[in-house]
């Protein structure tokens, strides 16, 4: 027994001395990896993966932590009764992020992502930003909705280096709405990523739902004036190898706000389903019953759906050329009356894990 | 030698400790698709970093959509490294492509290829294949001209210095026609970091030079080598068309490697007619002494076969740069001909020192011939000659 631990260990130090002496042998002999093609044929390369569409991979912005969180700010009320909300905002344009993998763009941010933080409140709530501008430009924060005009953020450019100012003004009207800076020029302040979501909620609220935000956005990496990337939240493709779970029978709220540039529509289509449309979400009565809606720019509403089936779906632009450079993805629908699933659930919603979809399903 | 070692300190400085004196401006990067083939089930597209830094290749895409795709050996460029970018894609023949890549700052880069078609796969059939076009090009077209070589020994002195100067204008034509392809594919498909049309230029120079120097060396020592001056005079000639040939070789190779099938037909036909008259060119010089047959379809195999070779390179390994390069040769090869050619119709068609030559190089002659010479290069003959040279070659290449 001793014996063979001491042979163990000589053997594993004649292995260590080989890999310091002949650190060349182990660079000589490279790994073949592997990556999937559209139409699921399976390639071996000796050398690098080049695939940000089906290889799963993950950058600094996590579109997954992005897509269900809502900020609801500081709350207190005041000494009418009013419910007043209180959030922080600070401005940066000097942050280089990997917005795919391998690609490295310099992205402006409110709260030091793209989008910023979904902003949320109650209709009649009232909503008080601090911001603050840490950028080398000016910048301002506007918001989309019923305020008075000194508080459009339009006509008073905070200062760079620290700058402040304080938005208020009462949450209306109901629905989904976007807010963006708006110095000129102002292409240049919205493409490089300035811009979130600010949500209100009727008083009466909504049906309870899974709600999700999906700010449709592109970047144009190489500012030739068109965009280089698509995608729904920032990093394209992300959706197709990190599929949103969702479940059957369950009432799906998507809030979406288109905010490409350069590209005069965008469009959301979603595969096996249709969903209740309510443009710009100020009626609780939808106007579409569709699978395809076309947008914008800064145009954007609420779909709402149920999937009966479970499997693997599609959503994506059906200008196929956006869905191309990034902007689709998968909602994984599992069976929501087995709860016995919910370990293989847990399983394939780990981040790492390769999702168990089919690759390469994507047909339009 | 100081000021050798002094250009070396300073480039050293310049290069190491000194480099922050240079660091102004925005370097961007720069990476050139210089070569795209479609092969089974995948485009294959080889790049270049070609910019003033190094770059991470990170993406690829095809007619701007991106694709899943590979880089070998890694997506690490330095400076002027290459790596081979595998794009698995269904491709249909005939159909135009853009090729994509895309460095780690977003930068995009493309290559355009106006119609896919297979790459090449090097076999016995088509190294045949091949080797049987190249022959119909080259060596048929060269060996066909050089019949006229009966006929220019029965005729006039007017007459043949007509026909060495019907040589001297195809030559020109080749000439300036090898020097817009290489111009052409250095535009196209080199970075601007190889400054195209310099490298043209210097290539041109250098071939020349080189063939000059050991040209005159052939001539001056022909005697001694027991070769006739005008044997001499065609072999240069032959050594000069057959560098050109290899040119349109290369040309023809590529055609066909890079599908334009219909193209290299025409080609063939265009070549095959324009290169009668090369055969043209060997044998004028020739008319003056003894030609016995195997001397004359050795020079037409020195003329003609490099063509077969062009086919075989151009068809299997197409380089853009090596093109360039053996394009430039091929013109500055010719250029030297010429030289050659022009002086033997300013000394009357050497007839009047036939076979001599052994002592002084031509370029020193007494004053009675050099008055001479400049009156025969200006007369009717010599001047008609050239003229109808470059039409010919002109109107033959129409056909290409």
């Amino acid at each position: 027994m001793r014996r063979s631990v001491a042979m163990m260990l000589s053997l594993a130090m004649i292995a260590g001395m080989a890999v310091v002496l002949f650190p060349m042998i182990g660079e000589a002999k490279p790994a073949e990896t592997t990556f999937v093609t559209h139409q699921g044929a399976v390639i071996k390369t000796s050398g690098d993966v080049l695939d940000p569409v089906y290889t799963v991979s993950t950058v600094e912005f996590d579109p997954d932590e992005f897509l269900r969180n809502f900020e609801y700010g500081d709350v207190s009320v005041s000494a009418d009764g009013q419910t007043i909300r209180e959030y922080t905002i600070l401005a940066n344009d000097d942050q280089i992020q990997e917005i795919s993998p391998g690609v490295f763009y310099n992205v402006w941010t409110f709260n030091g992502t793209v989008p910023g933080p979904t902003i949320r409140a109650t209709e009649g709530d009232l909503v008080r930003i601090h911001f603050i501008n840490n950028g080398s430009k000016e910048h301002t924060i506007h918001f989309h909705g019923i305020h008075p005009s000194v508080m459009d953020g339009v006509f008073e450019p905070v200062g760079r280096g620290g700058g402040q100012f304080t938005y208020e003004f009462e949450a209306g009207p109901v629905g989904v709405h976007p807010y963006h800076c708006h110095v000129m020029p102002l292409e240049e302040h919205i493409i490089h990523g300035l811009y979130g979501v600010f949500i209100v909620d009727p008083k009466e609220p909504r049906e309870p739902a899974d709600e999700m935000v999906m700010v449709l956005n592109g970047m144009d990496t190489d500012f030739d004036g068109e965009n280089n990337f698509y995608a729904a939240n920032t990093i394209p493709f992300y959706y197709q190898h990190h599929p949103i779970q969702i479940n059957t029978g369950e009432l799906i709220r998507v809030y979406v706000v288109n905010m490409v540039e350069f590209d005069p529509i965008n469009n959301f289509h979603l595969h096996g389903n249709l969903y209740h449309y309510y443009p710009t979400g100020t009626s609780t009565v939808p106007s579409f019953y569709t699978d395809m809606i076309t947008l914008s720019q800064t145009e954007r509403g609420i779909m709402e759906f149920v999937y009966d089936y479970p499997g693997p779906y599609l959503f994506h632009a059906h200008k196929v050329e956006f869905s191309e450079k990034g902007w689709v993805g998968l909602f994984l629908v599992k069976d929501g009356t087995e709860e016995a699933d919910d370990d293989d659930a847990a399983a394939a919603a780990a981040p790492d894990a390769t999702p168990d979809v089919p690759e390469g399903v994507y047909e339009t | 030698m100081i000021p050798f070692a002094l250009v070396v300190v300073l480039v050293a400085y310049v290069a190491g400790t000194g480099s922050g004196l240079l660091e102004l401006g925005v370097s961007l990067p720069e990476v050139t698709i210089e070569k795209v083939d479609f092969v089974d089930s995948e485009i294959q597209a080889t790049i270049r970093n070609t910019g003033p830094m190094p770059v991470q290749v990170v993406m690829a895409d095809i007619n701007d959509r991106i694709h899943p795709a590979a880089v070998e050996p890694d997506g690490f460029l330095e400076r002027y490294e290459t790596a081979l970018v595998r794009i698995p894609f269904e491709w249909n023949v005939a159909e135009p492509y853009v090729v994509g890549i895309t460095t780690s700052d977003g930068t995009r880069f493309e290559k355009e290829i106006e119609a896919a078609a297979p790459a090449l796969e090097p076999s016995a059939d088509l190294v045949v294949l091949f080797g049987v076009i190249g022959t119909f090009v080259g060596v048929i077209p060269v060996m066909i001209g050089m019949m006229w070589l009966p006929f220019i020994r029965r005729i006039s002195r007017e007459k043949y210095l007509f026909f060495m100067a019907l040589t001297v204008g195809l030559l020109l034509f080749l000439v300036l026609d090898a020097v817009e392809e290489a111009l052409d594919i250095s535009a196209a498909s080199l970075a601007g970091t190889f400054n195209g049309t310099m490298l043209v230029a210097t290539v041109v120079v250098l071939s020349f030079l080189g063939l000059y120097y050991s040209g005159e060396r052939l001539t001056a020592r022909a005697g001694s080598l027991g070769l006739a001056k005008p044997v001499a005079v065609a072999l240069m000639i032959s050594v000069g068309i057959g560098l050109h040939n290899f040119g349109e070789g290369l040309a023809i190779g590529a055609a066909v490697g890079l599908g334009s099938a219909a193209f290299g037909a025409f080609l063939v036909v265009g070549f095959a007619l324009h290169n009668t008259t090369e055969g043209v060119a060997i044998a004028a010089p020739l008319s003056q002494g003894r030609a016995p047959i195997l001397l004359l379809a050795a020079l037409g195999i020195i003329a003609g076969s490099p063509a077969i070779f062009g086919a075989w390179v151009g068809g299997f390994s197409y380089s853009p740069f090596a093109s360039v390069i053996f394009l430039a040769i091929g013109a500055g090869a010719i250029i030297q001909v010429i030289m050659v050619l022009m002086r033997w119709i300013g000394k009357g068609g050497g007839s009047d020192d036939n076979g001599g030559g052994g002592d002084s190089s031509d370029g020193i002659n007494n004053n009675n011939s050099n008055s001479s010479s400049s009156h025969v290069l200006s007369s009717a003959p010599v001047v008609s000659g050239i003229a109808v040279g470059m039409l010919v070659m002109y109107l033959t290449s129409i056909l290409v």
